[in-house]
């Protein structure tokens, strides 16, 4: 597992589509790729999900509360946030 | 939607990117579907695939994760048909044959047996 | 994908459970005991929790650390449960869970997950059109409320503690809890005192 981001930190969804490259399971939605939020908290660690649908075994991943503007996702959007867990993994720093 | 105004150009949402049919926040195809508030009461179908997953997770012959990957694997026509239980027990069936737990000679045949 | 998946559902049921239980994977027993469990939990456990931290600021506050402990306090059965999250609703800000991807739902402290949050209306509007999707539940923002919407993707089941309703002044723990019904606590309506 990579260092701790602390709450506050600015993080951009990695823009990536496992989708496109055979058989997956990934828990990041699709209208977050390549969005760029706000850490709220860090939830723990949890084995991937990614590859416990495969039977396979699972490195432990830190998971985090990540808030994003809807508006910035959808330009017609209501809500003020949008919170979402999401794997370190699927982090990037924010540019 | 909350506003007059019409729907951005899906070619310039999220959705436009090769999302999975599963993955559905936000698609605009479904802005326009009313939200069915109504309660509905579960079968003893639903109860009972419902009571064989989590025997089957608690029991650590199928995960959670790997029920979601058997339904997310559902052609969409099927998903969209599909009830929420109905394709949870396709889902654990096309799992039991992949870890082996029964063939699909043996499932073919209690198959038969359900005639 | 085999040919032999697209028989009726029910007939897959009775050809799994006839394969399960012949091999010796789960009992019939098994099953009938899981579904009384599963039948037991309801959205009456997650209101006593409610009514709990309406009344006592040290369990609101454990609630609020760990849904699952505070949850274990009361009673309700935890074991083999995904971790449990609480989100605080404040006089400023409103919170709405749904699931995008499946239908994560905290099933230990409401039951079974009610059909309108395992709808694709539903998991695809809450994060775009919260304000819609709550107008069909009858359900206005006072002015001035943000929303804030969660969605369930990862390992925690989220529930939201409302704001406990005017007019309960008074009022005991059991009184309380019965005005607490599923949707408050995902957000999609306000506990009401009739």
């Amino acid at each position: 597992m990579s260092a701790l981001l602390s709450p506050g930190t600015k993080v951009r969804v990695r823009d990536d589509w496992p989708e496109t490259r055979g058989p997956c399971h990934i828990r990041t939605p699709h209208y977050l790729r390549g969005a760029e939020g706000v850490v709220e908290k860090h939830l723990g660690a949890f084995p991937n999900p990614e590859d416990l649908a495969f039977a396979r075994p699972a490195a432990s991943l830190n998971l985090y509360h990540v808030r994003f503007v809807p508006k910035a996702i959808w330009p017609d959007a209501a809500g003020e946030a949008l919170v979402v867990e999401l794997y370190e993994t699927w982090l990037e720093a924010a540019r | 939607m909350s506003t007059d105004s019409p729907l951005p150009d899906p070619a310039t949402l999220p959705e436009a990117k090769p999302r999975a049919m599963h993955d559905m926040g936000g698609v605009s195809k479904f802005m326009c579907e009313a939200v069915d508030v109504e309660p509905h009461a579960l079968s003893e179908f639903d109860r009972e695939v419902d009571a064989i997953r989590g025997l089957l997770g608690a029991k650590k012959v199928m995960s959670v994760d790997e029920l979601r990957r058997g339904i997310e694997a559902i052609p969409e026509p099927d998903y969209l048909r599909l009830t929420y239980y109905q394709r949870w027990i396709r889902s654990i069936t096309d799992n039991m044959l992949a870890k082996g737990v029964f063939t699909e000679a043996e499932l073919k045949a209690a198959l038969e047996d359900t005639k | 994908m085999s040919e032999v998946l697209e028989h009726p559902s029910d007939r897959l049921l009775a050809a799994v459970r006839q394969l399960l239980t012949d091999k010796g994977v789960i009992t019939r027993e098994e099953i009938a005991e899981r579904i009384r469990t599963t039948d037991s939990a309801s959205s009456a456990q997650g209101a006593r929790m409610v009514a709990r931290a309406w009344l006592d600021p040290a369990y609101r506050a454990r609630m609020l650390a760990d849904g699952a402990k505070a949850a274990e306090e009361l009673g309700i059965p935890m074991r083999g449960m995904p971790p449990l999250g609480v989100l605080e609703d404040t006089a400023g800000e409103h919170n709405l869970v749904v699931c995008t991807l499946c239908s994560c739902y905290p099933r230990a402290v409401l039951g079974y997950p009610p059909f309108w949050f395992k709808s694709a209306a539903y998991r695809a509007r809450a994060v775009r059109d919260p304000r819609g999707l709550l107008r069909e539940f009858g359900t206005e923002l006072p002015q001035g409320v943000k929303l804030r919407v969660v969605d369930s993707t990862a390992d925690y089941r989220w529930m939201v503690l409302p704001l406990r309703p005017a007019g309960t002044e008074g009022w005991s723990e059991e009184q309380l809890a019965a005005v607490v019904r599923e949707g408050d606590m995902i957000g999609v309506t306000f506990p009401k005192v009739s």
